[in-house]
């Protein structure tokens, strides 16, 4: 017989260190121990998963060809500008595919001095089949198309941890998942549909004039209801003047709180955007209605100033995502890099919008493909489901143990015990996170760990049979019960690998308890049992077996 | 000594046609299932069809025929509702055809807060999933079976003989798809929860075909004068005792899972108790007999009768 006293310290030692990992796991306990203490120890135990905490999941999509167009669209704008700058008459310059921009203009001399111009963007090759006299035709360039995509998930990215993190969520998670999706985890979130909101807003803000010469042909209404966008865009169809978009403006009546918009004739060039801010807060207007004061940088600032120079008296719309927000009329040109925009918004609102501001927009526009939310009530019934059905399961099985094995059902017992602790330990020092379904794989390991003892009694029970003396059977079972052991563990763990290699979320938390558990529990059933059924023969000479 | 099954002899291998009558019935309404599946037929859950599922929680009970009338009334009448009972909770999925960007399940919250306005709920949950998101994690549920497959035909092909790892993947092909089959004829909903449950059970009924392969190998190799078949039915005869109790022992915590795991875990336990029966059944009614089935063996038993 082998010493049982290098294994018993083996055993004790493995409970120890599961005990020390699992203590953060539990907060109340954790934070009640002295500081020396707690700086030696590992300060992150099981983390919750989002199914029993609560919150928000979401994957989402980067619109990249939308990134490439609105990146084509800038440039347009910059091409206007310069062919302005440097008085070239064109008729026009617009966007006319996805990474084409098409030049148009009457007298063909022009021609060569316009080429001269666009060779400073280097983003752009001249396609010359598609091209005239009166006609210059530019595609962007493959490598730039990849670079603008590549960039855009980018900038996602980290506008939308900027943006989180001036939510205030603890341990929020933004990653990248893939080519073009970003995942988003909000724990313990109260209010998922503002996150959602403040997430997914592309945050474009730009400043347009509105178009007061042709307003009036259009005979707009003055108000419609809310979702009726649809009707006025078909209605107008083809009646807009060249340049011209409609946007709505959005209201909140005074008295019953009803949600309006007004329709305005806007024009579509881009004054100015949000790129040029620097700052954006939340303030408190004479009527206690709240507003956001925006400041921009000094290049913006002189832009800001000169557009408003150039057109005093004339109204302004402050455009948020298509949205107008408000349309003052410019009063006089506006010193300082300050301004305000003032809407019809509550202060969270108000709030929210500040945040998006100052995180800056997204790139493209996102869309959503996956939104998993879990509230905090769901979450804690489904802790107290799982925590009894284990409690539950875990009596079932020990009682069933002790009535079927006697003694044995005991060490049986022991190493269940042995089993639920090691497994929890181990969670604990990998940081695991624990799903429901996790939950399910710790009961499924309870039921499945005392399966190897049961192998091995069986085996015991038949050695006792051929008359063989208690030592010789209890040896004889472990070692003729060991292959069996481990070719059923083998086989369960390669399903387990299998589900954590290529499941998500919680059916990986499965996986994981899965795993560890069958690996735990060869370790429990082969040494922990057999170093109790040592010491007990070592002890005592047992002559007969309780089995 | 406590005994479930003292010492028996039952002739397993003599029923054998009645065993792959049965199975056979299974397997078949298994096949039916996938292709079903496959289809886009079966009832498949919007984390592979895609859609959007909203979990209401009530403080009074209420009627789901109200709920029904209430979400037709707004549009939303091709919703599916299931509620469970005592806590007054209702599920509302709604498949397919809905994008995301229709925002459905706040319209469903909507539409509740409108028509019950004495009946405060929260929200315990709600999942929409864009039919990408279903697809793709069709594929890796397929690329999990397949894999897990493959990898414990070649453990066992490679711990026993090749017969043996053919047999027992059978026989765990069987189960799976006697599982698969009886949730579709109970038109329950195949889910990521129950597909994982499919794979897990298919590792456990692997672990009980492996507990009676290795006394079918020990024994062949003892007594190689007695026929296949009895050698066979004496191997299981011997570990029959531990096949059960060691499948009671799951039996025995999947039950309080099942009934009182909650509705995520629900379907998830209940594929797993049966995969365990299953199993069970399989290891010795259709695994072992399969091994008789072999071109060699079956020469072997002509030979000797």
């Amino acid at each position: 017989m082998k010493k049982v006293g290098g294994r018993l310290t083996l055993l004790a030692l493995v409970v120890v260190v599961s005990a020390i990992f699992f203590i953060p796991s539990y907060q109340p306990f954790y934070q009640a121990l002295p500081g020396w203490l707690k700086k030696v120890m590992p300060s992150k135990g099981i983390t919750l998963g989002l199914d029993l905490q609560g919150g928000i999941h979401l994957v989402m999509e980067v619109d990249e060809d939308r990134a490439v167009e609105i990146a084509v669209d800038r440039s347009v704008v910059s091409l206007q500008d310069l062919l302005v700058e440097k008085r070239i008459p064109v008729e026009s310059v617009t966007r006319t595919g996805p990474t084409q921009v098409t030049i148009q203009f009457q007298n063909a001399e022009l021609k060569a001095q316009i080429q001269k111009m666009i060779d400073g963007y280097t983003i752009f090759s001249e396609s010359e089949s598609a091209g005239s006299a009166n006609r210059l035709v530019w595609e962007l360039r493959e490598k730039e198309i990849k670079r603008i995509k590549d960039s855009a998930i980018n900038q996602a990215l980290e506008t939308i941890r900027n943006r989180i993190d001036q939510f205030g969520v603890a341990e929020p998670m933004v990653q990248r998942q893939g080519l073009k999706q970003i995942v988003v985890q909000l724990p313990g979130v109260k209010d998922p549909k503002r996150a959602r909101d403040l997430i997914k807003a592309t945050a474009l803000l730009e400043f347009k004039m509105l178009d007061e010469d042709n307003q009036l042909k259009l005979d707009l209404p003055a108000r419609i209801p809310k979702d009726k966008e649809a009707e006025i865009l078909k209605q107008t169809e083809g009646k807009l003047p060249e340049g011209d978009q409609i946007l709505f403006l959005r209201g909140v009546d005074k008295d019953g709180g009803r949600e309006y918009l007004v329709p305005n004739l806007v024009k579509k060039r881009v004054m100015l955007t949000g790129d040029v801010l620097t700052d954006a807060r939340v303030s408190i207007g004479q009527f206690n209605d709240p507003y956001v004061s925006i400041e921009f940088d000094a290049k913006g600032g002189q832009e800001f100033e000169r557009i408003t120079g150039d057109n005093v008296k004339k109204r302004m719309a402050i455009v948020l995502d298509n949205t107008i927000y408000s349309a003052p009329v410019i009063q006089d040109r506006i010193t300082g890099g300050r301004a305000q925009i003032t809407g019809t918004f509550s202060m969270q609102e108000a709030n929210d919008l500040a945040i998006v501001l100052r995180a800056g927009a997204l790139p493209a526009p996102l869309k959503i493909i996956q939104d998993l939310t879990v509230g905090p009530s769901l979450g804690k019934d489904s802790i107290e489901k799982g925590v009894l059905a284990t409690l539950f399961a875990g009596a079932m099985v020990a009682v069933f143990m002790i009535v079927y094995y006697r003694m044995s059902g005991v060490i049986a017992d022991f190493a269940l015990v042995l089993n639920l602790f090691c497994l929890i330990g181990a969670l604990s020092a990998l940081n695991a996170t624990l799903t429901l379904p996790g939950i399910a794989g710790i009961v499924l390991t309870i039921g499945m760990g005392v399966d190897s003892n049961v192998l091995i009694f069986e085996r015991i029970r038949e050695e006792l049979r051929l008359g063989k003396a208690v030592r010789l059977a209890v040896d004889g079972g472990y070692e003729k019960a060991l292959l069996t052991i481990v070719d059923s563990h083998v086989t369960t763990l390669i399903t387990g690998v299998a589900l954590f290699l290529f499941g998500t979320g919680p059916i990986k938390g499965f996986a994981v308890t899965l795993c560890l558990g069958i690996g735990i529990n060869l370790f429990t059933a082969l040494i922990g049992t057999k170093v109790i059924f040592d010491l007990l023969n070592q002890r005592h000479k047992v002559g007969q077996l309780s089995i | 000594m406590l005994e479930i099954l003292g010492k028996t002899n039952i002739d397993f291998m003599g029923k054998r046609r009645w065993a792959f009558l049965f199975s056979g019935i299974m397997v078949v309404l298994g096949i039916v299932a996938v292709v079903q599946i496959a289809r886009g037929s079966a009832n498949l859950g919007i984390d592979f069809a895609g859609g959007t599922a909203v979990q209401l929680k009530f403080d009074q009970a209420i009627r789901i025929d109200e709920a029904r009338k209430a979400l037709e009334a707004n549009g939303l009448g091709n919703a599916e509702l299931q509620e469970f009972g005592q806590e007054n909770k209702l599920l509302i999925r709604l498949k397919a055809s809905t994008t995301i960007e229709e925002k459905i399940a706040e319209r469903v919250v909507a539409v509740f807060t409108k028509e019950f306005p004495a009946n405060h709920f929260v929200v315990d949950s709600s999942t929409e999933i864009g039919p990408t998101i279903g697809q793709k994690l069709q594929q890796d549920a397929l690329i999990a079976i397949l894999v897990s497959f493959a990898g414990i035909i070649f453990y066992v092909a490679a711990r026993f003989e090749l017969r043996f790892g053919i047999a027992a993947a059978l026989a765990t092909f069987h189960d799976v798809l006697a599982v698969l089959g009886a949730f579709y004829l109970l038109d329950k909903e195949i889910t990521l929860l129950v597909v994982t449950a499919l794979l897990t059970l298919a590792g456990y009924s692997m672990t009980d075909t492996v507990v009676v392969f290795d006394r079918i190998r020990e024994n062949l190799r003892l007594r190689r004068r007695e026929g296949e078949e009895t050698i066979i039915n004496n191997a299981i005869n011997q570990v029959l005792s531990r096949t059960i109790v060691t499948s009671l022992t799951v039996v025995l915590v999947l039950i309080p899972l099942t009934l009182a795991g909650g509705e995520v875990l629900h379907d998830f336990s209940l594929a797993l108790l049966w995969g365990v029966i299953f199993g069970t059944y399989s290891s010795i009614f259709v695994a072992s007999p399969l091994l008789l089935l072999w071109p060699g063996a079956s020469v072997r038993l002509l030979q000797r009768s």
